[in-house]
């Protein structure tokens, strides 16, 4: 690159990718939550996913490994008593449901172009987050034994 | 020679983005409509659900190959979403190239456990 390509190329203005502290002073609309949760929810999956093949091998493999897998959720595990894994479990149910259905808006968006409005983009992010934290609560009651 | 230019240019194949936009879109679909089966076989197996059940699931070959699709398209739909994030968020490419190294490494580890699980069944 010669000299003076590379001091016009200085004095243009970057555009970059959004950062970590852009994140902060930007304004958070629900359709904004609904997306930042889904990047959270694939994170927290992609971390947790060792968790969920152990989880896979265990209950699937054998008898006796299916008992051991039952047991870190009954009795605990590695030291940590069993409603911590709960906790853990009910971690991935939350953000397996908001991948999962914020997922199929970005699906419904992508092939419904009348859908890309503002108005629907609120309202099936509302939509999105009621389905989502409604389905949390009745799974992770179930998951504890209140019914 | 072919035109690829204009009308004609080539858009997939030389890392456009399409690629990885639509199978990160195919994979998606194809892992809900597995995680609908698994429900589906769930919700109507009759009595309690024990190790027998359960694993009776996955048991027939073809439910094994098909799991074995799903994995291979969980790693490739989170490896897209996790690129995407670490291209976002993190901007010394330095660095990014150390995550997306343990992105794949993480993964493919994960992926080769899962199929040995399913395999020996």
């Amino acid at each position: 690159m010669s000299e003076s390509a590379t001091s016009t190329a200085k004095k243009r203005p970057e555009f970059y990718n959004i950062g970590g502290s852009d994140l902060i002073s930007y304004r958070w609309p629900l359709a904004s939550i609904v997306s930042g949760m889904h990047r959270v929810s694939g994170a927290i999956m992609f971390f947790l996913m060792p968790f969920v093949i152990w989880m896979f091998d265990n209950s699937i493999s054998s008898e006796i490994s299916f008992d051991k897998f039952t047991s870190a959720f009954n009795v605990g595990m590695l030291g940590l008593p069993g409603f911590i894994w709960k906790l853990v479990a009910l971690g991935l149910i939350w953000a397996y449901l908001h991948h999962f259905i914020a997922g199929i808006r970005h699906l419904w968006m992508d092939t419904h172009h009348e859908a890309t409005t503002k108005e629907f983009g609120k309202s099936s992010a509302a939509f999105v987050m009621a389905v989502t934290l409604g389905l949390t609560v009745i799974l992770g009651a179930k998951l504890f034994g209140l019914y | 020679m072919s035109v690829n230019f204009g009308p004609h240019r080539l858009v997939v194949g030389a890392h456009y983005g399409m690629r990885d936009w639509l199978s990160q879109r195919v994979t998606a679909v194809l892992m809900a409509l597995f995680t609908v089966l698994v429900l589906a076989e769930l919700i109507f197996t009759k009595g309690p659900i024990g190790y027998t059940q359960w694993a009776g699931i996955f048991s027939p070959q073809w439910m094994k190959a098909l799991t074995f699709t799903v994995i291979l398209s969980l790693l490739y739909h989170v490896w897209v979403g996790m690129r995407n994030i670490f291209q976002d968020y993190v901007h010394p490419y330095g660095v990014r190239f150390v995550l997306d190294v343990f992105a794949i490494v993480w993964l493919v580890s994960c992926a080769g456990w899962g199929i040995q699980v399913l395999w020996r069944l």
